[in-house]
């Protein structure tokens, strides 16, 4: 579709658009002191987004001669994307470490982030792919350092700028080999490019892979990539860690998805269907392994951690691993269960850092100690920190558990050579259990029990019920979302 | 054909470069200098395999993009650097480390 008739499809972007630019127009009108109306702003902008969205006519079809495509699995990943940044806005209003900050620009670049996922999740285009990863990043950098005044903030600042630099520009050297080899930067140009390649090159394409792969594992912090995670997690501002541990995954998970599909594969992971690769390359193998040393590197340096925060940190690197454990297969079911698990994994996670605001204002503190005996104290955090814990964890009935089970069930109906990540998987889950119930141990069973029952404000007490209700009744009734998903299990390919 | 051939080699060694630099040094400025190199290195690879490889103008049109947003990566990254020096008179990455395990 050319460009003016590909504007007409593209109103929700330009929505918000116009909404960033809004947000910012307005800052400019206001005294310091009232900068978090922005956040409102911010907020219903994105429900107007989310709504032109949802009622967008369901087409299936590319825009902007073939650059990104417009389609249902784009959709859902937008969706997912808003409710993530419509939670974290509102929490960010009540967050005490940004009090003293003006609140403008942090709404403002929240923003721009969600624009850039938007691009991540419905790009073809090498182009695209980088443009949007390096939007993305940017305004990650400078929130994650948002907090000028605290040396911790401006270290986490620092370091993921130094790693997200280094990574996006390995992925961009690999980028132009595979356009030296390939000849083209759209994704379904290069795939017939491969397809028909001489086997002479598949050294150079596997060399390709492996440093397009250090852009997508810095993205969604997968090993050997991670290193930045911990630190940038536990410095940056509480709410855009929690930001950064579900929404820039959700769209780099959605454009590896695509990448792996359409470019390396056949194009035909739909509707239960397996894609093979197109080039005889051990890709799948590949993912396996990075999967099994996420996961269990994530869990057994979690175990270690004293910090709630850090620990949480390395918790979502093992939650990662968990979803790129259904990567490899590359059928529809394993699409099917990663988005699954993403939505599972939105409230659940959200929810756990959103505990560690609440108490972070109360307390000052986000260390093991600072939890001593709160759950006698603050019982609606003892118990929704609780129900995240064994959400986590993967306990029946919670939604972690629905999660994993549709991760462990695709692997299995992927056949023999899959069996053995489910066992790694399980074994991993018994060992986060020791990690996660300490939090709940630490809660209940030690420090002094007080007579006086503490309640968090209000709003929080609304957001931390928003994400506790969903994580308990979608672990026993996820039925509608199962449909959303499958609806929404469409997406623009062109197979061989 | 061994027109490209000299510019991947030279776009090689600059990356070896850039990667060498980013991993070697501790400076800020001067790990930010050694991935303008690993940008630079695919710049080269875009425009030479896009002129003499005899294939359309993707690659002059990447490699026009990758300068824009290498510009805007480094103001972010040099903003973030003054703060730091701001705050701990300083901009060795290894002496900024309170976060440690």
């Amino acid at each position: 579709m050319t460009n003016l008739q590909s504007l007409s499809f593209y109103y929700p972007e330009l929505i918000l658009i116009g909404v960033i630019l809004a947000a910012i127009i307005y800052d400019l009108t206001i005294h310091q002191s009232k900068s978090g109306n922005v956040g409102w702003v911010l907020v219903a902008g994105l429900i107007a987004v989310a709504g032109a969205i949802y009622f967008q006519e369901q087409r299936v079809t590319t825009l902007f001669t073939d650059s990104i495509v417009l389609d249902p699995f784009a959709s859902f990943f937008k969706l997912i994307v808003i409710l993530a940044t419509i939670f974290v806005s509102i929490v960010s209003l009540q967050s005490g470490e940004l009090k003293d900050y003006r609140k403008g620009e942090y709404f403002t670049l929240l923003g721009i982030i969600v624009f850039g996922l938007f691009l991540m999740v419905s790009t073809v285009d090498l182009i695209m792919v980088y443009i949007s990863i390096e939007i993305v990043s940017i305004m990650s950098f400078v929130l994650a350092g948002y907090l000028k005044q605290n040396t911790r903030s401006n270290e986490a600042g620092l370091k993921y700028v130094v790693y997200g630099a280094f990574s996006s520009g390995i992925m961009l050297f690999g980028l132009s080999y595979i356009y030296g080899l390939t000849g083209s930067t759209n994704y379904f140009l290069i795939q017939q490019a491969i397809a028909t390649m001489d086997a002479s090159a598949n050294t150079a394409l596997f060399m390709a892979m492996i440093m397009v792969l250090a852009g997508f594992g810095y993205k969604i912090s997968s090993v050997p990539f991670h290193f930045w995670t911990p630190d940038v997690y536990e410095g940056a501002p509480t709410t855009i860690t929690a930001y950064l541990s579900i929404a820039p995954k959700a769209g780099a998970f959605a454009m590896m998805i695509r990448f792996f599909n359409q470019v390396l594969a056949d194009g035909g992971a739909m509707g239960g269907l397996d894609a093979s690769s197109v080039a005889s390359l051990p890709w799948a193998n590949i993912m396996s392994l990075l999967a099994v040393i996420t996961m269990t590197l994530g869990n057994v340096v979690a175990l270690q951690q004293n910090n709630i925060k850090r620990m949480l940190a390395y918790s979502s690197i093992a939650h990662a691993g968990y979803m790129l454990l259904a990567m490899p297969v590359m059928s529809g079911d394993s699409i099917y269960a990663i988005m699954i698990y993403l939505v599972m994994y939105l409230f659940m996670n959200l929810g756990a850092f959103f505990v560690v605001i609440t108490v972070k204002n109360k307390t000052g503190g986000e260390t093991f100690d600072d939890y001593k005996g709160l759950g006698w104290e603050m019982p609606l955090i003892g118990v929704v920190m609780t129900i995240f814990m064994v959400s986590l964890t993967g306990l029946p009935p919670s939604a972690g558990f629905v999660g994993k089970f549709y991760i462990f069930a695709s692997l299995i109906k992927g056949g023999n050579q899959f069996y053995w990540l489910v066992v790694v998987g399980g074994i991993n889950s018994v060992i986060s259990l020791y990690y996660y119930f300490r939090v709940v141990k630490v809660m209940f069973l030690e420090g002094e029990r007080k007579d006086t029952i503490l309640q968090p404000p209000t709003v929080m007490a609304c957001m931390l019920l928003a994400t506790a209700i969903p994580t308990v009744i979608l672990g026993i009734y996820w039925t509608p979302v199962a449909d959303w998903i499958q609806n929404s299990l469409t997406f623009f390919i062109q197979t061989l | 054909m061994q027109e490209l051939n000299t510019y991947l080699f030279v776009a090689a060694i600059l990356f070896s470069l850039g990667v060498f630099g980013v991993m070697t040094r501790r400076n800020g400025i001067a790990i930010l200098m050694g991935v303008e190199l690993i940008l630079n290195a695919a710049n080269i690879n875009f425009v030479a395999f896009s002129r003499f490889g005899g294939m359309n103008l993707d690659g002059h049109i990447f490699a026009l993009l990758v300068i824009v947003l290498a510009a805007a990566e480094a103001a972010v990254a040099l903003a973030i650097i003054i703060n730091i020096y701001n705050n701990l008179n300083t901009i060795n990455v290894d002496e900024a480390s309170a976060l440690k395990e």
